[in-house]
């Protein structure tokens, strides 16, 4: 699995207008419903469901970024949408520094595997120092979607 | 070093050779351990390994058949992804390795992290 097979590169957005976590989560979150990636589930549910998670734990494992994610019956396919914000975001994150980089993943509840393969092809990406500081520098939609498809060439399968 | 004579010298290195020698006959264990809970490790049992094992002092990897990961580092575990069913090597080195090897099985194979064997049911979904 590669990480462009799984973004939806009509949801991303290179300047998220919401400075604090459930707006920049929201604003991702209806990216992918204009995208018409969340079925028939009202944006508002998903939103309330990834929050409801992000409470149980913060997905901001530090290094900048966050990965909030939540699996949901109205999802049919994993998919990601990616936001950066140039303020920083405060996620409570496990390092307690802002967070610059949102990857939000929606996986369907029945499949476990995909999610965890998504989850896998995230954070090996967000490993990179290189990958975690284009995508902080990006200012713009094409610049995300090279660094996105910049991680392709090194995935081996 | 500087103000130090080359024997003084010469006897720091050898102690620091001596520690490094110290630390290469640390107590290694090392045991395979089941994937257990049908979401499988997913990021929160992740978090849970990684507490545990960041509570031991020694040295902790775990790896399976392609990358072998850090215990302490989230990102890096996270990239295990490892299914139900995934068999992971736990390789433990230090002072107390065999008490976190001890706590880590007990996690990951009897309290499954808290979590259900059968799927669906250990979900956190809506």
């Amino acid at each position: 699995m590669r990480f462009s097979d799984f973004v939806c590169l009509d949801a991303i957005i290179p300047q998220l207008k919401a400075s604090d976590r459930d707006g920049a989560i929201a604003e991702l979150v209806s990216a992918l419903a204009d995208a018409g990636k969340i079925g028939t589930a009202k944006p508002g549910n998903i939103t309330e469901a990834v929050i409801k998670r992000e409470n149980e734990a913060s997905t901001g494992i530090g290094k900048g970024v966050a990965v909030p994610h939540v699996k949901h019956s109205a999802i049919s396919q994993v998919v990601a949408a990616v936001g950066c914000s140039t303020e920083g975001i405060d996620f409570s994150s496990l390092d307690k520094q802002p967070v610059y980089s949102v990857i939000l993943l929606l996986s369907p509840a029945d499949s476990a595997d995909k999610h965890l393969q998504a989850m896998e092809n995230i954070f090996r990406n967000l490993q990179k120092d290189d990958f975690r500081s284009f995508l902080r520098q990006a200012q713009t939609t094409e610049q995300i979607k090279e660094a996105i498809f910049d991680t392709n060439e090194n995935t081996f399968e | 070093m500087t103000g130090l004579g080359p024997v003084s010298q010469w006897l720091y290195t050898r102690k620091s050779e001596v520690r490094r020698n110290v630390r290469l006959a640390e107590p290694v264990y090392e045991i395979e351990i089941e994937i257990k809970n049908a979401d499988g490790l997913h990021m929160r049992p992740a978090m849970q390994f990684v507490d545990v094992a960041s509570g031991f002092d020694c040295d902790i990897k775990v790896s399976n058949n392609d990358t072998c990961v850090d215990a302490k580092s989230i990102m890096q575990m996270t990239m295990l992804a490892a299914t139900c069913g995934t068999k992971l090597k736990v390789k433990a080195q230090g002072p107390d390795a065999q008490e976190a090897i001890k706590a880590l099985q007990e996690l990951v194979e009897e309290n499954l992290f808290d979590e259900s064997a059968t799927a669906g049911s250990g979900g956190r979904n809506e």
